[in-house]
């Protein structure tokens, strides 16, 4: 990529072992005994280091974690989707979305449908419910737009790419 | 696959991360009672099933700058999803790539995917390159960039009694 933008999008006040650790290592964290004294070895820095690097990290809310991340459960049932809100509704409506359990993230964007949601729940017949209930409670436009193929593979978090 | 209990008691315990000590899964394994070798292979196991996607650091990328999020959905004839769908998920700056039905007359787009970046300029600066990159000038797409954000739960792999949970977000 164009070395122009990776100058734009690397905060300054990160040192280089810090965005190296970051960036380099959010997949193939290594299944050994010692993992941190394995990372220390490739960045050429001490175990006590690496620790203290990743702890303070840690503490200032910029990783929230090392270990695992997992795949989404394909049990159950969940869809992605939209409702187009006057704006003059929206804080009422994006309140009333949220506050059905089964919806788990709702976010503005900048479109016609500038409300999205994803509502989850142990079926199809559930969702729709939810669906419906919405839709018939705020009378606006809803689109309805189920996962159908995933192309993703995750390999972490692009940062500085 | 199917997880033993042991492996609900080694999920729950290493769901919120390692601890960022100098022998993490000896660490992990007395906790449960387990041999340091048995949680390095089940961990080992459980990657090998695809439950656990990858393993390291976990960044949160709204605390590193990367607020600007736009969602870029694209109208592909059906027959060239799958060859773009790959093409967009190949893409280093692309997270999420989802194909997802057609709304007619309202809803135009079958091919979602998600850039970040900390500005705006440089999340459509990549979108350009891509469009460039993969010959899409003349495919149809929406740039639907985030704002508030009303809800955002994150949900637990197995909650902390060891259950599994019914259901969880393939969205993102």
């Amino acid at each position: 990529m164009d070395g122009s933008i990776a100058i734009l999008d690397t905060p300054a006040e990160l040192t280089a072992l810090e965005k190296c650790l970051l960036n380099e290592y959010q997949r193939g964290f290594p299944l050994c005994s010692s993992p941190f004294q394995a990372l220390a070895e490739q960045q050429g820095v001490t175990e006590d280091v690496v620790i203290e690097t990743l702890t303070s990290l840690q503490q200032r809310g910029l990783i929230s974690r090392v270990g695992p991340v997992f795949a989404p459960r394909r049990a159950g049932a969940s869809t992605l989707a939209a409702l187009s809100v006057p704006e003059n509704r929206m804080q009422g409506v994006a309140d009333f979305v949220s506050s059905f359990s089964e919806v788990n993230h709702n976010y503005e964007r900048e479109h016609s449908y500038n409300l999205w949601f994803v509502v989850t729940a142990a079926d199809e017949e559930h969702v729709q419910q939810v669906l419906d209930a919405i839709q018939d409670s705020t009378g606006l436009p809803l689109l309805n737009l189920p996962l159908e193929r995933s192309f993703y593979i995750d390999l972490g978090f692009p940062l500085w790419c | 696959m199917v997880l033993t209990g042991k492996d609900r008691e080694l999920v729950a315990a290493i769901q919120g991360g390692l601890p960022l000590v100098a022998k993490p899964y000896a660490a992990i394994a007395t906790q449960l009672g387990l041999s340091e070798d048995e949680v390095m292979l089940r961990l080992q196991v459980l990657q090998s099933a695809g439950l656990i996607k990858r393993m390291g650091v976990v960044v949160r990328h709204r605390a590193l700058g990367y607020n600007a999020n736009a969602m870029v959905v694209w109208d592909i004839e059906d027959a060239d999803v799958e060859r773009i769908g790959g093409l967009l998920a190949g893409e280093s700056c692309v997270t999420l790539c989802y194909q997802r039905p057609r709304r007619l007359p309202t809803w135009r787009y079958n091919l979602f995917c998600m850039i970040h970046g900390r500005k705006r300029s440089s999340v459509l600066l990549r979108l350009e390159q891509i469009i460039a990159c993969h010959g899409l000038e003349d495919v149809p797409h929406s740039v639907l960039f985030s704002g508030r954000d009303f809800k955002q739960r994150g949900a637990r792999y197995v909650e902390q009694d060891g259950s599994l949970e019914t259901a969880r977000s393939a969205h993102g």
